[in-house]
């Protein structure tokens, strides 16, 4: 058995380790409070945003647009939004999981990494991260998203990447969050179609007018599109981040709460054994003694 | 009098910025401006940076910045996504003045390609701004 000093001095340190934990844990908590409101502020922006977009699709038909249909170039380019900071569970692994499960050539890949977690582990397997804003995860502002996907655009006429994937997590509720991977272009008609059908039947029996021309107006909307959808990503994952973290963090500060439990019960044992084998010992002397 | 409001509602990623019933709603498309009354007809517009007016019944007209978005006329309810509205009191006039004379010196300079439209972009906005925080 251990000896008793080795014990407490092993408890003492869970005991601050459980410290950290439980402020990690209200920290994580406020934060999750914050985000969680901000994104579901903007969420009213994305489904009217989305619900336009998916209607002006449907109404003009399967139309000829460089956004619709892919490039000549083979390369994907994967937008990542992890995490700077770890300790927060699978959070971030669960994304990198996400990303090598797809039955991608690495050479077929680009990363554009929002995240210094993704980063790293995406650059060990052996992906090519091109682009790095690693800081916009910390205060996700609507001009970032729009400077990204500006970029993303560009390289997408341009011809340097074909397809535009995004792979973040969705907040579902405070305990449940999804890796999810989204295409962001091309404009997948069918899937948007099929959405559609559902909750816009209303709408289709108005006729609507665009100014300017249609295939115009696309050009200009689509890039809000997209903007837009990643913003709400990274609202999003940042709420998923920190309520991956406050449950990561509750958990190890219970496992702690159990580690010190049995450790004071070995210590009491063992304190317990001390002092009977001292008895033993007296006894014994005192016994000799007499003989 | 309250025949002719129609609902009005105005959406930023950050807040849903205006929501009412208003008699009439002015903004800059990439059109020309418009000016929308009660059964406007259904219409998708692209916005163009410029200064919207609010309307309501019995209260003074409010200003607005709106630099990018686009509008959804439906039959009684007018939908505006815009990326970046600002109220005149959100308005920093200095910074905007400042960008103002920034994007008139690139123009000046004959910047070509991308690097033109976006000061044009630049210098619609800030003017847009300006005329938006002027009383």
């Amino acid at each position: 058995m251990a000896s008793m000093r080795d014990i407490k001095r092993r408890k003492v340190s869970i005991q601050s380790t459980q410290q950290i934990t439980k402020a990690m844990k209200l920290v994580s908590t406020v934060k999750l409070q914050r985000a969680k409101q901000r994104a579901e502020r903007s969420q009213t922006y994305f489904l009217s945003m989305y619900q336009t977009v998916v209607n002006i699709l449907k109404r003009s038909g399967y139309m000829e647009h460089p956004y619709m249909k892919p490039n000549v170039s083979g390369k994907k380019a994967v937008i990542v939004i992890t995490s700077n900071r770890g300790l927060a569970g699978g959070y971030n692994s669960n994304i990198v999981k996400l990303i090598t499960q797809q039955e991608w050539k690495k050479e077929e890949v680009i990363i554009y990494a929002i995240g210094k977690k993704g980063r790293d582990a995406l650059r060990r397997k052996g992906y090519e991260v091109i682009a790095d804003e690693s800081e916009m995860i910390n205060e996700p502002l609507y001009s970032d998203a729009m400077e990204l996907s500006d970029r993303l655009l560009q390289d997408f006429s341009d011809g340097k990447i074909g397809e535009i994937y995004l792979a973040y997590t969705h907040f579902r509720n405070t305990v449940s969050h999804i890796p999810t991977m989204l295409k962001l272009l091309p404009v997948d008609m069918e899937e948007a179609a099929e959405k559609s059908e559902i909750d816009s039947e209303v709408e289709d029996k108005t006729l609507m007018n665009y100014e300017p021309e249609e295939v115009e107006a696309l050009n200009m909307i689509i890039p809000k599109y997209v903007t837009s959808i990643i913003y709400g990503a990274l609202v999003e994952a940042v709420a998923s981040e920190n309520g991956a973290r406050m449950q990561a963090m509750d958990s190890a500060t219970s496992n702690a709460e159990e580690m010190i439990g049995s450790l004071e019960l070995q210590y009491n044992r063992a304190r317990q054994g001390h002092i009977t084998q001292e008895l033993t010992e007296i006894i014994g002397g005192a016994e000799a003694l007499s003989n | 009098m309250a025949d002719n409001l129609f609902k009005l509602k105005i959406i930023s990623p950050e807040r849903t910025f205006y929501e009412g019933e208003v008699t009439m709603f002015e903004c800059r498309t990439t059109e020309g401006e418009i000016g929308i009354l009660k059964n406007h007809i259904p219409l998708t517009a692209v916005l163009a940076p410029g200064v919207a007016r609010i309307m309501e019944p019995d209260k003074e007209n409010a200003k607005a910045a709106l630099i990018s978005g686009f509008i959804e006329i439906l039959q009684d309810e007018v939908t505006v996504l815009a990326e970046i509205a600002e109220w005149p009191d959100e308005i920093d006039v200095k910074r905007a003045e400042e960008a103002k004379i920034r994007a008139q010196r690139r123009l000046q300079e004959k910047a070509t390609g991308t690097n033109l439209a976006r000061a044009t972009l630049a210098l619609q906005r800030s003017i847009a701004r300006i005329e938006a925080a002027k009383k």
